[in-house]
């Protein structure tokens, strides 16, 4: 191959590369800026990070997104359990189709709608708005993500290993613990961290099911940058994404090392969304 | 026998409108090796997870020792089976996958120790315990499903197609391995297989199975020189079906168009239409003398045997296998004889 071909090879996966990071990468560069500006270089320094912590509006927000996002990520994958169980335990029961729709349903429902839905129902039921609500919503988003990915590890299982182990003296539930729960295990924590993700990083949905006293961080950040860019922003924005980035990072590495065991292609985040927003 | 170990009596399952099994009865005894033959689909697989309690008879009952299993669940049922697939825990290695039905049994560690090395030894894995599953052969994963299913000293063993994913080669060598096992176990072993060498070497008795209903139980000898229907001759093993006229008068004959076939007339009338089963390697072959005159058509060398096709009369061509060192030729000349106890007289069906 000549050498004119491989180097237009490269030139083209670095401006791809280039096209996809060099906003994140800016973004994280200039929240080590010196300057208050963002478009000027003023040195290295920490010190937007250093004045993240005395920010209390920030941290609370901070706070209150970290608590929303493990409660929610918790609740929806049980639930996203239970679904998939009952999606394919059950057979063909009679609702199943209707059932299958509804999980699946805000994969596809624009955030907007479903977050307006929401705030119509909270409001029709006289529900105060709040953490409460918040977690409701994150639950409601995030669960089909969940039941997807845990769904796709329960086909995949062989129905006669669970036959197995109760036909070796272990009772149903003791079958599942045992047996089936370690093979779906990794994709109970991908599904969990899908989760965590996406409620982390939710701006829609959070803006119509919270109240006051419990803005989530990504709000936080929307409403300061209306009235201009901070560099804190940049920080607290980069520290953000290096909490998405380890979560994702550690979801793909539980996939791979499933993968490598079991000789199988890494399905479970090619499966995952567009964390983009 | 004594009263035996398990009791399957009249026993129908169906799946929607598919007919699985339809009174079904059968015995097995202590420590007997019993095969459920027959095609797929013939309910031998549903009959063996009614047994291990994965499905319920819609009708009849299954008793082991004597108790009723109906309503007993898998787990509490003193059965153990060895899936087709195996169905190795892959999370586990080889020794917790021989352990797991004992830890079940809440027996102490030394205890499970002790009897996963005694089974670790008999199926020759000894260095095989921390393996992982993955790392195995198709043959010593087989041989854990087998040690495995074994462990928890269960009355008896049901063993869903055993063999069926081994190459030729190693399932010969892991026939005899599983009859030694059986034997030096005690174990009763119910084996479902739909492959009829298989049967015959290892089983004691078989049950041929047909549409959801058991055709014959009986040794491996019976079944293929007595066969009691047209199935079960044509199931197992290679055979001719040769159509006729019961005569009974004097030595008994089947009068076919092209001769009188000495046969043992049973108990049918005289006169009565039927047909009579002949293996190949009973048929006498010989170049002049009595019997029935025919013509090579066409010869199979088979190594033990060469297999002639032998036409007898315009329509029909009869298989006769001529021993070793016997050489025909297309075009040749031949007398079929038949001894009378060559055959099987089976009445017309229908």
């Amino acid at each position: 191959m000549s050498a004119v071909v491989s180097w237009a090879r490269r030139a083209t996966l670095f401006v791809g590369f280039v096209f996809l990071y060099a906003p994140i990468v800016i973004l994280a560069v200039m929240s080590f800026n010196a300057s208050r500006l963002v478009s000027v270089w003023g040195g290295f320094s920490t010190k937007w990070y250093a004045a993240l912590l005395e920010n209390e509006q920030l941290l609370h927000s901070a706070k209150v997104s970290l608590a929303a996002a493990l409660t929610s990520a918790t609740i929806s994958t049980l639930l996203g359990l239970l679904a998939a169980i009952s999606l394919t335990r059950f057979g063909r029961f009679r609702t199943r189709f209707l059932f299958f729709g509804a999980v699946h349903a805000p994969l596809v429902l624009p955030e907007v709608v479903l977050g307006l839905a929401l705030l119509t129902c909270f409001v029709a039921f006289g529900v105060g708005r709040g953490f409460i609500t918040l977690v409701i919503g994150h639950v409601t988003l995030t669960m089909c993500f969940t039941t997807v990915a845990i769904l796709a590890a329960l086909r995949d299982r062989d129905p006669a290993l669970e036959e197995a182990a109760m036909d070796l003296g272990a009772t149903p539930l003791g079958a599942f613990v045992r047996v089936a729960l370690p093979q779906i295990a990794p994709a109970i924590v991908t599904a969990y961290l899908l989760a965590f993700t996406l409620s982390l990083d939710d701006l829609v949905i959070a803006s119509f099911a919270t109240g006051p006293g419990a803005t989530t961080l990504p709000m936080r950040i929307y409403s300061q940058v209306r009235l201009g860019v901070s560099p804190q922003i940049n920080a607290i924005s980069t520290l953000l994404l290096a909490l998405v980035a380890v979560a994702l990072g550690l979801a793909a590495l539980v996939s791979f090392r499933r993968a490598r065991r079991d000789g199988q292609v890494v399905t479970s985040l090619a499966r995952a969304p567009d964390n983009a927003s | 026998m004594s009263a035996p170990l398990l009791s399957v009596k009249s026993v129908s399952k169906k799946f929607g409108a598919v007919v699985a099994l339809e009174d079904v009865s059968l015995d097995v005894g202590a420590g007997e090796f019993f095969a459920l033959l027959g095609p797929s689909g013939c309910g031998k697989t549903t009959l063996m997870r009614c047994i291990a309690g994965f499905e319920s008879p819609d009708a009849g009952t299954i008793a082991l020792n004597g108790d009723d299993l109906s309503g007993v669940p898998p787990y509490r049922r003193p059965v153990n089976m060895m899936f087709q697939s195996y169905a190795l825990f892959p999370h586990l290695n080889v020794f917790e996958n021989i352990a797991f039905g004992l830890r079940r049994q809440g027996e102490t560690r030394d205890a499970i120790d002790a009897r996963v090395n005694e089974l670790l030894a008999m199926t020759q894995l000894s260095a095989f315990g921390p393996r992982r599953i993955v790392e195995l052969s198709g043959g010593q994963k087989q041989r854990v499903a087998l040690a495995r299913a074994l462990a928890p000293r269960p009355k008896m063993l049901l063993l869903d197609e055993p063999l069926g994913a081994l190459d030729r080669k190693l399932r010969e060598e892991t026939q005899f391995q599983l009859k030694e096992i059986q034997r030096l176990t005690q174990t009763s072993f119910l084996i479902v297989t739909h492959d009829q060498d298989e049967a015959l070497a290892l089983a004691d008795r078989i049950a041929v199975m047909r549409a959801g209903r058991v055709e014959q139980i009986a040794g491996p000898m019976e079944i293929y020189d007595r066969p009691a229907t047209r199935f079960v001759a044509g199931f197992v093993g290679e055979t001719n079906f040769i159509e006729g006229r019961l005569d009974r008068n004097g030595a008994a004959a089947l009068i076919t168009e092209y001769g009188r076939i000495p046969c043992e007339p049973g108990n049918l009338p005289d006169g009565a239409q039927a047909t009579l089963s002949v293996r190949p390697e009973r048929i006498g072959v010989a170049r002049d003398g009595e019997g029935i005159a025919g013509v090579v058509e066409n010869f199979v060398f088979r190594g033990e045997t060469t297999l002639l096709r032998v036409r007898v009369a315009s329509n029909i061509v009869l298989r006769a296998a001529a021993s070793h060192g016997e050489r025909h030729a297309i075009g040749d000349s031949v007398r079929l004889s038949f001894p009378p106890g060559a055959g099987a007289l089976l009445a017309e069906e229908r």
